[in-house]
């Protein structure tokens, strides 16, 4: 009798791919992806797939103007991710950007509403963006000083300030309504549109682009080659490394997720200075759960999450456009979109895993 | 069960597998195709060429067809293409857009998209149309159950609205008969109805109160709450809302909301032995209700569509444009096996009367309203309103257009499309 059985099929961590390899399993993922839901497709609405694809592809980048709004909601993505960025690096599961979201946003809305028609333009932008920047930073360091203190559960506690967010959105949205019975605050200065983003070369996002831009760049460069974003990745992969060589924890801690909430702040202020021009709870609109995707896919490359942040849009964008079309609810196209991030998450297991079937040697 | 997933796994490797051969393999996709794609994709286009180069429609729906309200707006649309001989080619929806700045990203895309007419259907969409408005002054766009277009002073911002109140005053006849019904049997003694409404916005108020006054047309003494529940469409809070008011002994529960939440709650509650019936509103309610719901207060939205339509081809869409029962615009669904007997010819009698101006559905003789705390309102001993602002627009308390109150009644939708009887009277309670 033997007493073990070599599996039929193993799988074990992968020490280590080269690069090439980790982009042919993600872009195989990617086609594998698109086959199966062109199965789907086929199977339940007896579309031909490869219109689909071209009515997603429409969608997305269809119109100048399209290409414009999909440029401005992967900004919004990615100035997330780029926030999320420090605190996950440094395994500081923040799950808050919603409320941190909001918070900017609702100090950006309140500003805009109270300063509008006495302050210039240009001086309320940067007075709404140093507001948002602190409402932000408030909703992040609360959490971690919590944590750092007293140890509680930052992604719980993070969470949990988000509800607070939402509902103190709620208030002001009751308290701002415009016209009185919409239960929305409606468009803030429709007429003076002061507190606004302006146009530059004629292009009403391209100051969130801008914006987004060099903060991905100074995160970037903040993570990759700064002092701090060095003590960010020791605290990360191990507290008692960093103690041991004399970092603060509590410190570093505290600092980042000020910073990580501040630039989920800044894209509240992006979100109603720069593209929606009023507040409510969906001002965030899960946005700050699906950054998460981005920040973590990318590995904290801000480069990589400019990719992603257009992959997830454009999937988004790309899902309307077949609802509408083609006359599928948006369930259908949701579950195209679902098929298709499932397999690129998937791809991940086979770039950190092997499977290694009966027989072969393990070294390969 | 390792075994199991080993296969699982191994399935999971093979389809990989594949993938990582089949760099190739979406150069043999197209190739199937083809033949699919003939059939689907001409029909679409061809007659597309003719007729959309001239009228291309937009609608923005809130919610899609799960709601009964959107249904009266996307068949409403389609109807009134049918009757035009617009191909509904020339018609794009778009469901589920909220009342944020979703829905001006909508209505811009549209107008992108080659639309020159574009419809919103829900209230809070307006701002966001108008700011659309403003920045594509060619293209017509209409706010259904908007109020802003004339103060907006923009020309291609329109509003439309039926005039609901009078099928709400018809359905309220029909509630007030069954109510007699119960009380002649004994069955029940106090006349308490309930109504589970959206929001505390006119609108509301206008639809709430001409039902009322359809009761008290038949039972005087009724009495009614109104339970809120802040959002146009949930069907768990309706079905809470009139929950509440049956545990609190209300027999006949009205609504302004969007779901068939409240009449299936009243429905259950019949079952079990209670006394509860329905009224509903947008679509008949008999399907989830069968023997609660005795009918639904409606919406011919295909005749406001059809008007705006031609009146968009003729080049001349007025700002707000509503119609009655004199134009079909509204109406009453079927009535149910539970209505009271004689039930047919009051609603015929209160349909008559409308029709040649015996009945006015806000006659001030038929209630009272205690003293008006800002003056938009005065009231003579007895508690008759004997004036009222029109539409005070900006909420200074300041009378903007009209007076209300004419001949006796007050005269709703003339001033504008979108109701502004937002009088609070007399025997109604709202709760929240």
């Amino acid at each position: 009798m033997k007493l073990s059985k070599e599996p039929l099929l193993r799988i074990a961590k992968r020490d280590e791919i080269a690069r090439p390899k980790a982009y042919a399993i993600r872009i195989a993922a990617v086609l594998l992806s698109l086959i199966v839901s062109g199965l789907f497709i086929f199977a339940v609405t007896k579309l031909n797939p490869i219109a689909v694809y071209e009515a997603m592809f429409d969608g997305a980048f269809g119109s100048e103007r399209r290409i414009w709004v999909t440029i401005r909601d992967a900004m919004m993505l990615l100035c997330i991710g780029v926030g999320l960025a420090p605190a996950f690096k440094m395994r500081f599961w923040n799950v808050g950007a919603e409320g941190q979201i909001l918070m900017g946003g609702i100090a950006t809305a309140g500003l805009m509403r109270m300063l509008g028609t006495s302050i210039p333009t240009p001086t309320l932008l940067c007075i709404m963006a140093v507001v948002s920047l602190v409402a932000g930073a408030l909703w992040g360091i609360v959490p971690a000083a919590f944590k750092a203190y007293w140890n509680t559960n930052e992604t719980l506690f993070t969470l949990m300030m988000n509800y607070v967010a939402i509902q103190l959105t709620s208030y002001c949205v009751a308290l701002w309504e415009n016209p009185k019975g919409s239960n929305t605050v409606g468009v803030i200065n429709q007429a003076t549109q002061a507190g606004w983003f302006p146009k530059i070369a004629d292009q009403s996002y391209l100051l969130n682009v801008i914006i987004v831009m060099t903060l991905a760049v100074g995160m970037f460069i903040y993570l990759k080659y700064s002092k701090q974003g060095y003590e960010i990745t020791v605290v990360g992969d191990s507290e008692n490394t960093a103690r041991y060589a004399g970092i603060s924890v509590k410190k570093v801690t505290i600092r980042t997720m000020a910073i990580s909430g501040a630039i989920c702040g800044l894209a509240g202020f992006v979100a109603v200075a720069g593209a929606s021009h009023t507040i409510s709870t969906s001002t965030a609109g899960g946005r700050g759960f699906t950054a998460i995707i981005v920040a973590w896919l990318a590995k904290f490359n801000t480069f990589v999450m400019v990719l992603i942040s257009f992959l997830l849009v454009f999937l988004e964008k790309g899902a309307i456009q077949i609802a509408s079309q083609f006359n599928l609810n948006d369930f259908a196209a949701d579950v195209i979109t679902g098929i298709i991030l499932f397999f690129i998450l998937g791809s991940e297991f086979f770039i950190n895993y092997r499977l290694i079937l009966r027989g072969k040697e393990a070294g390969k | 069960m390792k075994k199991l997933l080993a296969m699982l796994l191994a399935l999971v490797m093979c389809l990989s597998l594949v993938a990582c051969g089949a760099a190739e393999e979406p150069a043999e996709e197209p190739a199937e195709e083809p033949a699919a794609e003939e059939p689907a994709e001409e029909p679409a286009e061809e007659p597309a060429e003719e007729t959309a180069a001239e009228l291309k429609i937009g609608l923005i729906c809130v919610h899609d067809e799960n709601s009964g309200y959107d249904v009266a707006h996307i068949d409403g649309l389609k109807g009134a293409c049918a009757e035009l001989g617009i191909d509904l080619s020339a018609v794009t929806f778009k469901y589920n857009i909220p009342e944020d700045e979703t829905c001006y990203d909508t209505a811009v895309d549209l107008a992108e998209d080659g639309c020159n007419l574009i419809f919103s259907d829900s209230y809070g969409h307006q701002t966001y149309m108008q700011q659309a408005a403003a920045e594509y002054p060619e293209i017509t766009f209409v706010a259904a159950t908007g109020d802003l277009a004339a103060p907006s002073g923009l020309t291609n911002l329109k509003n439309i609205f039926p005039y609901t109140y009078e099928s709400r005053y018809v359905s309220g006849v029909v509630a007030g008969m069954k109510l007699k019904e119960l009380m002649d049997a004994g069955t029940v003694t106090d006349p308490y109805v309930g109504y589970v409404g959206a929001f505390p916005y006119a609108e509301v108020v206008s639809g709430y109160t001409a039902f009322f006054l359809g009761i008290q047309s038949i039972v005087p003494e009724a009495h009614m709450d109104v339970q809120y529940t802040n959002s146009w469409y949930d069907p768990v809070a309706e079905g809470e809302a009139a929950n509440a008011l049956m545990s609190k002994g209300c027999v006949i529960i009205g609504q302004h909301a969007d779901s068939t939440g409240a009449p299936s709650a009243v429905q259950a509650a019949l079952d079990a032995g209670n006394v509860a019936y329905s009224v509903g509103y947008n679509i008949d309610m008999l399907a989830v209700a069968p023997t609660a719901a005795l009918t639904s207060a409606q919406n011919n939205w295909s005749v406001l569509y059809a008007a705006t339509i031609k009146a968009f081809q003729e080049g001349n869409v007025p700002t707000d444009y509503s119609a009655g029962s004199a134009n079909n615009a509204v109406m009453i669904s079927d009535l149910g096996p539970s209505c009271a007997e004689g039930t047919k010819e009051a609603v015929d009698a209160a349909w008559a009367g409308i029709a040649d101006g015996s009945l006015k559905v806000f006659d001030t003789s038929k209630f009272t309203c205690a003293e008006s705390a800002d003056g938009s309102y005065t009231v003579d001993a007895d508690g008759h309103v004997t004036s009222a602002f029109g539409l005070d627009t900006n909420g200074d308390w300041v009378n903007d257009a009209g007076e209300a109150v004419v001949d006796g009644a007050f005269v709703e939708s003339t001033l504008r499309s979108a109701p502004y009887f937002a009088l609070r009277i007399n025997g109604i309670t709202e709760l929240n």
